[in-house]
């Protein structure tokens, strides 16, 4: 029995590495929406993944290290957060489906004769948030009644804790970290979020699907905004609550926190691959950095260039032509910018690289 | 049964209930009208609504959820601030006495479970607004507005994890400030600044005057920060999500209301 178990332990824990899982759930966020959105849309297919979560994890609080992640009082609303994210996206993606039938059938979407309809805000719509919050209420007494609010040692500047952790809802930047440096994954791309959120009303120019639900009408604004929120958002902070420890290295659900883990430091610049390996400029990297660093700056600017000319000219020509230059200028370069997460991961898998341009001198890293 | 009849009567027709209630039980589509109207807080609602935005199965009720969370992050904030010094000397101490000796001490609980209920409200508020669409004209400002609310939720959060000045709080912030420091031109160790050293002839940009310490008040996270984040807390990031807020939820009004397939 027990090497079944341990079997089983080792072989999740293995599975959970970045490399594995993510690719792995970027492939399942590919099926779901693209493949079997009709299947998942059911309600059978909801309480199967909801009701596999709720065994996993109390299953799995019988191994202490889990349990110790897992109900570390500030990690209890991430859980939380977890079945009411698969919740949410699935009632959305049910009523897209809905919707989507109703449209191909060439009738009127759900609750379209409900919108021409008008009721009284009292007691129609404020006795429904009356009861809203009421139950919310609730739920926060009983919570906070059973649950201790956490307090630890006190505040102590020479003393880190390791792993040093930032709160919960930022965990998927400092994930980003291991991908890419602080100027980047701190506070470029946190900004480009926030820019890019607030440009979106002006980039997607699609007037189909205002208020309905409906993924046919408008596949490109659903799959890139569903992909950043559920795996560049969601799936990064649960790999920095639950599957990062000490050192920020990586350790499986099952795995103890090892303070003594040792990750071997393999990670190898393109400059150095350039230089080192072929023996170019005898083996040695050149003083300059642009020299050095000549390769890497062509690719990054070779990837933008190269991947606007390509969205433009081959992949979404229909909506460069509609939506003109400025607009669709942005939307390729916060696509583009989205993209540019996944593709250093790859890398980072796939060939140790650390830095594309690495130029330490100038904090400038990419 | 009369008796209670006339004891309500006798209230409802009291000088006193009639000024301040103005209208009769809201039992009527005339006076379901006036309570709206005539209440300052309910009248951030319209009168009368698209039946498909009062369904729960559409809206979440995540927005209304959020702002219900703020309501209470408000006013058990306010209770906290009885006892809350914020010191390095007395910070910690007090919020032990605030689990230890007040009776009922549960406030900091709701504070702190209701915090992240809010984080994860707002999300989910921002994804239902997404899928829906509800972000296409006329309503684009709106979405705006919606994502500098949600940035100032996630600030309020971070502001306050530092509060209660323990080793979670103070490394937690330690670490989300860390990335400051990286910041192109304006942090000490981001790219660019020593570019602008270089330009000036002295060190302009350095650790004792970039972005991360004027977010911290020092260069480390000490009492200066505690004060500081203790400031953006309770009365600056309040202050100013309380005036998006009511921009928020009035152009929801003024945009034609609570989207709907049109």
């Amino acid at each position: 029995m027990a090497s079944i178990g341990n079997f089983i332990t080792s072989s999740i824990n293995a599975f959970c590495q970045p490399s594995i899982l993510f690719t792995v759930s970027c492939i399942l966020f590919y099926l779901v929406f693209f493949r079997w959105r009709e299947k998942f849309a059911e309600k059978k297919t909801l309480y199967w993944i909801e009701g596999s979560m709720a065994v996993f994890i109390l299953v799995s609080c019988l191994n202490p290290t889990f349990k110790d992640v897992v109900t570390k009082p500030d990690n209890i609303p991430i859980v939380g957060m977890l079945f009411l994210v698969v919740f949410f996206t699935w009632l959305a993606v049910h009523k897209m489906v809905i919707n989507d039938r109703l449209i191909d059938e060439g009738k009127d979407v759900e609750n379209k004769k409900e919108a021409k309809e008008l009721v009284f805000t009292w007691p129609d719509l404020v006795f429904s948030e009356f009861i809203c919050a009421i139950v919310a209420w609730c739920v926060l007494l009983v919570w906070s009644i059973v649950l201790k609010a956490p307090l630890e040692e006190p505040a102590n500047p020479v003393e880190t804790p390791n792993p040093s952790k930032a709160p919960w809802y930022f965990l998927g930047l400092q994930e980003m970290l291991v991908y890419y440096d602080p100027w980047l994954a701190g506070v470029v791309f946190p900004s480009l979020i926030v820019v890019g959120l607030i440009l979106i009303p002006f980039i997607d120019i699609n007037p189909k699907g205002n208020g309905y639900y409906t993924f046919k009408e408008r596949k490109l604004a659903i799959t890139s905004f569903m992909f950043g929120f559920l795996i560049l958002w969601i799936l990064l902070i649960i790999y920095g609550t639950f599957l990062r420890g000490p050192n920020w290295n990586f350790f499986g659900p099952y795995e103890v926190w090892d303070l003594h883990k040792l990750e071997v430091l393999k990670n190898v610049n393109l400059s150095e691959y350039l230089f080192r390996s072929t023996g170019l400029n005898g083996g040695k990297l050149p003083d300059n950095p642009f020299i050095r660093e000549g390769l890497g700056m062509f690719l990054v600017i070779g990837y933008f260039v190269s991947g606007t000319i390509l969205l433009q000219k081959k992949w979404m020509k229909d909506l460069y032509e509609k939506m003109g230059k400025p607009r669709f200028y942005i939307l390729a370069g916060l696509l583009l910018s989205m993209g540019a997460l996944p593709i250093k991961m790859v890398l980072r898998w796939m060939i140790n690289l650390k830095y594309i341009v690495a130029i330490p001198e100038w904090f400038f890293n990419i | 049964m009369a008796s209670f009849k006339e004891f309500s009567e006798s209230i409802t027709k009291s000088q006193a209930w009639k000024s301040i209630f103005r209208h009769g039980a809201p039992n009527n589509a005339r006076n379901r009208v006036l309570v709206v109207l005539m209440n300052v807080f309910l009248h951030l609602h319209p009168i009368r609504m698209k039946k498909s935005g009062v369904r729960m199965s559409f809206t979440w009720c995540m927005g209304g959820l959020t702002f219900f969370l703020f309501l209470v992050e408000t006013v058990t904030g306010v209770l906290l601030m009885f006892y809350y010094r914020p010191t390095a000397e007395f910070a910690y101490m007090d919020i032990i006495a605030l689990r230890e000796h007040v009776p009922i001490g549960i406030m900091r609980e709701v504070h702190r479970w209701g915090a992240h209920s809010m984080v994860i409200t707002v999300w989910l508020h921002m994804f239902r607004v997404f899928l829906t669409g509800s972000y296409k004209p006329p309503r684009e400002f709106n979405w705006g507005v919606g994502v500098i609310l949600l940035v100032l939720t996630l600030l309020l959060s971070f502001t306050g994890y530092l509060l209660p000045w323990d080793q979670l709080a103070i490394w937690a912030i330690t670490v989300g400030s860390n990335m400051a420091r990286a910041t192109p031109f304006l942090g000490h160790e981001g790219p660019g600044a020593s570019l602008i050293n270089s330009l000036m002839g002295f060190d302009v940009v350095h650790a004792g005057s970039d972005a991360r310490f004027a977010l911290l008040a020092g260069r480390l996270v000490g009492e200066a920060t505690l004060l500081r984040f203790y400031d953006l807390h309770c009365i600056f990031i309040p202050l100013a999500a309380s005036v998006l807020m009511a921009i928020h939820f009035w152009r929801v009004r003024k945009d034609g209301g609570i989207s709907g397939p049109l």
